[in-house]
């Protein structure tokens, strides 16, 4: 099974899908903004504010799915020695990151009509903003460090490490008292969202997954190239 | 309608602020990493075209590096 993560069989996939991506994340994305800005009612309580959870609340689902992958990947490094694992947990990261910086600040936004405040030092918030910070570190030490071993041992540290703040992010709301209300949406006991807030929500949830899932495709291109890049070097 | 719709019964600039910055971030994301492609990509050309017959011969061999020139010349995204 773990021949099909050679990069040379990825590639054949990869380097044809971003055009089929795009088109169908144009559509999605357009059915989802209609659904969101224009059909989908306002709330009895926040009015129109609410709108806003169609950005805040995908983006902090796919920052906090795209860590948890990363962080398998980078298990999987040290169990199956498999480098193409740091390749693809690479690629992710950068549609991670700012998955994350977009649930801060869509959060921040939506904060001031409905708690009067931009920001506050809640659990949940403070743990999205560490997230912020591993992602950062993350993305910093492929930057900073040249040996490859190395890089990959200390990407794969941070990514496990950070791991531990991801159950925490998802459960601050029910360990602390926070301003943030608890989560609307679950799936193992009973949504208490309306069904023409959950539809929109669907919606814009696909296309932001669609979005990651384009940018993840070109970024492990651009990847694979650097590495041929240097085999022709060595030809 | 239109003016219900921009307004939001004064939230407009909050909700509006928040997907602008959203797909702001996007349109950055987007181009960045295909800058990143491109650049990549015309490297490889230019190496590609540099090297000897037979080093080319020998490119040629491993299935991606042809892949890849496909790809350069059919781009679309």
């Amino acid at each position: 099974m773990l021949k099909f993560f050679e990069p040379n069989k990825i590639f054949l996939i990869t380097s044809r899908a971003p055009k089929y991506v795009l088109f169908l994340f144009i559509i999605v994305l357009s059915i989802g903004l209609t659904e969101a800005l224009i059909l989908s009612p306002e709330d009895y309580k926040q009015s129109h504010s609410v709108r806003i959870m169609y950005v805040h609340v995908p983006s902090a689902w796919i920052s906090l799915g795209i860590f948890s992958l990363i962080a398998f990947l980078s298990l999987g490094v040290f169990i199956f020695k498999n480098k193409n694992f740091s390749l693809i947990s690479k690629s992710l990261a950068p549609s991670g990151f700012v998955f994350n910086i977009i649930a801060l600040v869509t959060g921040a936004i939506w904060g001031k009509p409905t708690w009067g405040t931009w920001w506050a030092w809640d659990a949940r918030i403070t743990s999205m903003l560490i997230l912020a910070l591993f992602y950062l570190m993350y993305l910093l030490s492929w930057r900073i460090f040249e040996n490859k071993e190395q890089v990959i041992k200390i990407t794969s540290i941070i990514a496990i490490l950070g791991f531990i703040n991801v159950p925490i992010v998802k459960f601050s709301v029910d360990w602390w008292s926070t301003l943030h209300q608890t989560s609307s949406v679950n799936i193992l006991s009973k949504t208490s969202i309306h069904s023409t807030m959950l539809i929109p929500l669907a919606i814009m949830t696909a296309a932001f997954t669609l979005f990651s899932i384009l940018i993840f495709l070109m970024k492990y291109n651009t990847e694979l190239i650097k590495i041929k890049n240097k085999g022709l070097d060595r030809l | 309608m239109i003016n219900e719709i921009i307004s939001m019964n004064g939230y407009g600039l909050y909700v509006w602020s928040a997907f602008s910055f959203t797909l702001i971030s996007f349109g950055s994301l987007f181009l960045l990493t295909k800058l990143q492609l491109l650049k990549e990509q015309r490297k490889f050309v230019y190496k590609f075209g540099s090297l000897s017959t037979e080093k080319v011969r020998a490119a040629k061999k491993q299935y991606i590096n042809k892949e890849i020139l496909l790809g350069t010349l059919n781009s679309k995204i």
